[in-house]
């Protein structure tokens, strides 16, 4: 049995090809990070920040590879367990009382593993209305059992927002796998590679644009380290990243580029508000999951947003 | 090692797997984190003692310690609890060598006013045979959000053992992953700050240095690490 087998075949060739490339930016970002903290010295924050960081990418893009290996289902269940940490920091912040240990029980073990249950069954008309609905209805009756009035409305809307974000928002990249677009058979897994791709480079060069020539805060009272120059500059140069990829999708590059840019100001948003909901409980990072950048969700509060709308749009105009 | 019970070599591998699974499994559900804040992780003979409120906190504050401190680091458990059943026995015994104490006991006194059965006595031959050891000072599982006033136990250990060092650890969320009552554990990340020792003052009363080592777990405000901009 090939490692690959999973994969379907008219992708693995982009697919091995698209992982090497990142392994060579990867190389220089390391050298790079080996150069810096050379010339200025292994005391430096910023420096050990960055070199943190990248060795992170390293792991994740290894822990992505791998579920990629696993195809389609290697896919779901990874997605599935990203979800998972990142509701438990959600939360772990949420201020919620002995009366929710029943709610949170069921968002935890009854609706994650049944959001990607529908997902991977392709059940559209279940896993896009399952938490918004039936979790929306269910959760609170459930909370009820608590016999605690204590915040009621508050503390069950914190546990709906964190279902909605950590994994009905997260299973929209999953979800991309299942859309049936025409003249683009078996070819969905560059889809996910595609949104994750730019998303992060997103993430990843607003931070670099910013470091570079970032002069003015864009919210300041929002997220400090968000400034006017590394928006533009992120979001420009990862929207031109996502037109040179057309090749990977069913868009011609004008269209790459647009969706690009939609993803690009989501996520940009997204990291807006959930950083306003990290300053407002008084923590700087949802964790310490991941060295460098904080928690699970300080790396995909982007994805969070931007994943549903790029869904939508893709299969608004692309898919049957 | 003053109470543990002599094992045979095949036993007390057993008992070191059961552990290692327990550190496992605790650690996986609750994500845990040990901030050392306050003071370093020390292979000094230490007292940690923590606010209580589940069955799970010495696990957690066990797990969390580096290997090489754990293994010499005992809790100190009610023995009424832990005497009930043959699992629990063991558990205690071999697998996280619990120092166990009688709670609420016998109160007599002798002649000069000093506790005939006195309940610490396991205790302090802990400390004298050198042993690190993890202590809950209210004495009992706590419900309520804030902590009980500390019993006297701590002050008569610092009065009595200058040697050891009195370290608080403040643990956070445990009691929201398994409130008192619940079967199943939410998996919540949890943490656990250790904060600078504390030493009891020449001449201080009892009722303030109880205040004051309380004081130092209430007034550990869980620390973010940092993390440039």
């Amino acid at each position: 049995m090939r490692l690959d087998s999973y994969v379907p075949e008219p992708v693995r060739e982009q697919t091995m090809m698209l992982f090497a490339s990142l392994g060579c930016v990867l190389l220089c970002a390391s050298l790079i990070g080996a150069v810096l903290r050379w010339k200025l010295g292994a005391e430096n924050g910023v420096v050990a920040n960055l070199n943190a960081r990248i060795n992170a990418w390293w792991v994740m893009i290894a822990v992505i590879g791998l579920a990629f290996l696993g195809g389609r289902t290697g896919v779901v269940v990874l997605f599935g367990f990203v979800s998972f940490f990142a509701l438990r920091e959600f939360i772990t912040l949420n201020q919620t009382r002995r009366g929710d240990h029943l709610a949170l029980l069921a968002s935890f073990f009854v609706a994650l593993p049944l959001q990607y249950l529908f997902v991977d069954q392709n059940w559209y008309g279940m896993f896009s209305i399952f938490i918004p609905v039936y979790g929306f209805l269910f959760l609170p009756i459930l909370a009820c059992f608590g016999h605690d009035t204590t915040r009621f409305l508050s503390r069950n809307a914190e546990t709906q927002w964190g279902l909605m974000i950590c994994v009905y928002c997260i299973s929209h990249v999953p979800a991309l796998l299942a859309l049936d677009i025409p003249g683009y058979a078996d070819r969905n897994m560059l889809l996910v590679i595609f949104l994750i791709l730019v998303v992060q480079s997103s993430d990843v060069l607003q931070y670099v644009w910013g470091k570079l020539l970032g002069r003015h805060k864009i919210a300041p009272n929002l997220s400090p380290s968000k400034t006017v120059e590394g928006f533009i500059g992120g979001v420009a140069s990862s929207t031109l990243l996502g037109a040179a990829l057309f090749w990977i999708t069913p868009f011609n590059p004008w269209q790459a580029a647009l969706m690009a840019l939609a993803i690009t100001l989501m996520g940009f948003f997204g990291g807006l508000v959930m950083s306003a909901i990290k300053r407002d409980r008084g923590v700087k990072d949802w964790g310490n999951m991941i060295e460098g950048h904080g928690g699970m969700l300080d790396r995909l509060d982007s994805v969070c947003f931007s994943a549903p709308i790029f869904f939508h749009l893709v299969r608004f105009h692309f898919a049957q | 090692m003053s109470d543990r019970p002599t094992a045979s070599l095949p036993a007390r591998f057993a008992a070191r797997i059961v552990a290692l699974f327990l550190i496992t499994l605790v650690r996986l559900v609750t994500g845990a984190q040990a901030r050392w804040t306050g003071t370093a992780p020390l292979p000094r003979q230490r007292l940690y003692y923590a606010n209580h409120s589940s069955h799970l906190d010495f696990l957690l504050l066990w797990a969390l310690l580096p290997p090489r401190l754990r293994w010499k680091t005992r809790p100190v458990a009610g023995a009424d609890y832990w005497n009930k059943s043959a699992v629990r026995r063991y558990l205690i015994r071999h697998v996280f060598n619990g120092v166990l104490v009688a709670r609420g006991g016998d109160n007599s006194v002798g002649p000069n006013g000093e506790r005939l059965n006195d309940p610490l006595s396991p205790v302090l031959a802990a400390i004298a045979a050198g042993d690190s050891l993890i202590f809950f000072p209210e004495g009992t599982r706590n419900a309520n959000e804030e902590m009980l006033p500390f019993k006297s136990g701590l002050f008569h250990i610092a009065r009595q053992c200058s040697q050891i060092e009195l370290v608080p650890a403040r643990i956070e969320n445990l009691n929201r992953v398994m409130p008192k009552g619940e079967l199943l554990p939410l998996p919540l990340v949890c943490t656990i700050n250790f904060g600078v020792p504390v030493a009891l003052q020449p001449d201080e009363p009892k009722d303030q240095f109880l205040v004051r080592a309380r004081d130092a777990i209430i007034q550990m405000i869980p620390v973010q690490p940092p993390r440039s901009a």
